[in-house]
C-alpha cells in the first residue's frame, strides 16, 4: 500500500466514525456537551496539527546548529593543504 | 602517512568469497565533479588524510563530466602525486547526472563498501571514519550522515534556507515516515550490492534522487544508521537553491508520496 492510500484509509475511518456519531446512525445517545465538542472537532484537529507544525518547524530552525568550528576547522585545513600539495608538485 | 600506507594488503587475489569471507574491507570513494578544479585537490587531501590516519584501505574514483573548467587536469595530477591505486580516473564525455555517475563509478570499484559524497568540501572526509565504525556497529547496510540530529548541524546558511530546509524535511518526514532523518543530504555509505541495487530501483533526479534512495531501502528492508554530520556550505563556487529547486522538490515528494 503505498503511502497516499494509508492517509487516505485512516482520513477515510476516522471521517466516517466521526460522521456516524455527529448524525447519531448508531442510534447513541450522547450527551449534549459530548456532541457540542464532536460537532466541530475536525477543525480543532486541523487548526492544532498546524500548530504543531509550525511549533517544531519554528523550534528545529531555532535550534538548528551553526556550525562555525567546523568552518574554521576547514579553512585552516585548506591551507594546510594546498601547501602539502604545492610541495609535492601540485600546479593549482 | 607513508608508513601506514605500506602496511595495507592487496586482497585483489580472491575478489569472491562467496560472502563474508574475512578479507579485508575497502572502501571505494565515488566522486562526481563539474567544474570543481579548485575543491578537487583539496577534497582529495582531506580524504587521504582521513583514510591513512585511521589506518583504512581505500580508493578515490573520479568521475569528471567533461569540465570546461580543467576539474580533469587537476585530477590527473593527483592521480600522479596519490598514485593510481588510490586515485582512478573514470570521466564521462558530458555531464549525464548522478544516477548514472554512480553507475558508472561503480562498475570500477574494488572495494566492498561505496561512500558517496560531494567534491564541493560540503562534506568533510573526517566523519568516514565515523560512519565506518557506525556500520560495524550494528552491521548495517546504509549509513547516511545527518545534519538534523545530534552535533549535526549546517555552516553559511541564513534564516531563509534553514526554514526551507527544516519545512520541507518536516513535510517529508510526515508524508514519507522514512526512518532516516536526511532524506536530501548525499554523504552516505552503502554496501556494494546495495548501492547497486538501489540504483536499479530509482528514478528521479537531483534532491529527489538521494530521497528515492532511502525511501526504497526501507521498502526493500535494508538497515539504515545515521551519524551527524556537519555541513559547510560550499567555500568556493555558488551554492544553488532557487524556486526551481523547490518546485522540483515538491514534484518529486509527491511522486514519492503516491507511489510508494
Amino acid at each position: 500500500m503505498t503511502k497516499l492510500a494509508q492517509w487516505l484509509w485512516a482520513l477515510a475511518l476516522l471521517g466516517s466514525v466521526w460522521a456516524a456519531l455527529t448524525m447519531g446512525a448508531l442510534g447513541l445517545e450522547l450527551p449534549l456537551s459530548c456532541r457540542e465538542v464532536l460537532w466541530p472537532l475536525p477543525a480543532y484537529l486541523l487548526v492544532s496539527a498546524g500548530c504543531y507544525a509550525l511549533g517544531t518547524v519554528g523550534y528545529r530552525v531555532a535550534t538548528f546548529h551553526d556550525c562555525e568550528d567546523a568552518a574554521r576547522e576547514l579553512q585552516s585545513q585548506i591551507q594546510e593543504a594546498r601547501a602539502d600539495l604545492a610541495r609535492r608538485g601540485m600546479r593549482f | 602517512m607513508a608508513s601506514k600506507e605500506a602496511s595495507r594488503t592487496p586482497p585483489r587475489s580472491r575478489r569472491e568469497p562467496g560472502g563474508r569471507a574475512p578479507r579485508q574491507d575497502k572502501y571505494s570513494v565515488l566522486l562526481p565533479t563539474y567544474n570543481e578544479r579548485e575543491n578537487l585537490p583539496l577534497i582529495v587531501w582531506l580524504l587521504v588524510k582521513s583514510f591513512s590516519e585511521s589506518g583504512i584501505n581505500y580508493e578515490i574514483i573520479i568521475i569528471d563530466d567533461g569540465s570546461p573548467d580543467g576539474t580533469r587536469d587537476v585530477a590527473e595530477q593527483l592521480e600522479k602525486i596519490y598514485g593510481s591505486d588510490k586515485i582512478l580516473l573514470r570521466p564521462r564525455e558530458k555531464k549525464l547526472g548522478l544516477g548514472t555517475a554512480y553507475i558508472h563509478g561503480m562498475k570500477h570499484a574494488s572495494g566492498n563498501y561505496i561512500v558517496i559524497m560531494d567534491a564541493d568540501l560540503s562534506h568533510h572526509p573526517k566523519f568516514i571514519p565515523e560512519f565506518i565504525r557506525k556500520q560495524k556497529e550494528g552491521n548495517f547496510d546504509i549509513v547516511s550522515g545527518t545534519r538534523y540530529k545530534g552535533n549535526g548541524g549546517v555552516y553559511g546558511w541564513d534564516l531563509k534556507r534553514k526554514l526551507i530546509s527544516r519545512g520541507a524535511n518536516f513535510v517529508t518526514q510526515i508524508l514519507l515516515r522514512p526512518g532516516a532523518s536526511d532524506l536530501t543530504g548525499s554523504f552516505r555509505l552503502y554496501r556494494k550490492e546495495v548501492l547497486q541495487k538501489l540504483i536499479e530501483k530509482c528514478v528521479s533526479k537531483g534532491y529527489v534522487f538521494q530521497m528515492e534512495m532511502i525511501v526504497r531501502a526501507r521498502q526493500l528492508n535494508y538497515s539504515i544508521g545515521e551519524v551527524p554530520i556537519s555541513f559547510v556550505d560550499r567555500v568556493y563556487g555558488e551554492s544553488k537553491l532557487g524556486g526551481n529547486e523547490i518546485v522540483s522538490f515538491l514534484k518529486g515528494l509527491l511522486t514519492l508520496f503516491a507511489t510508494t
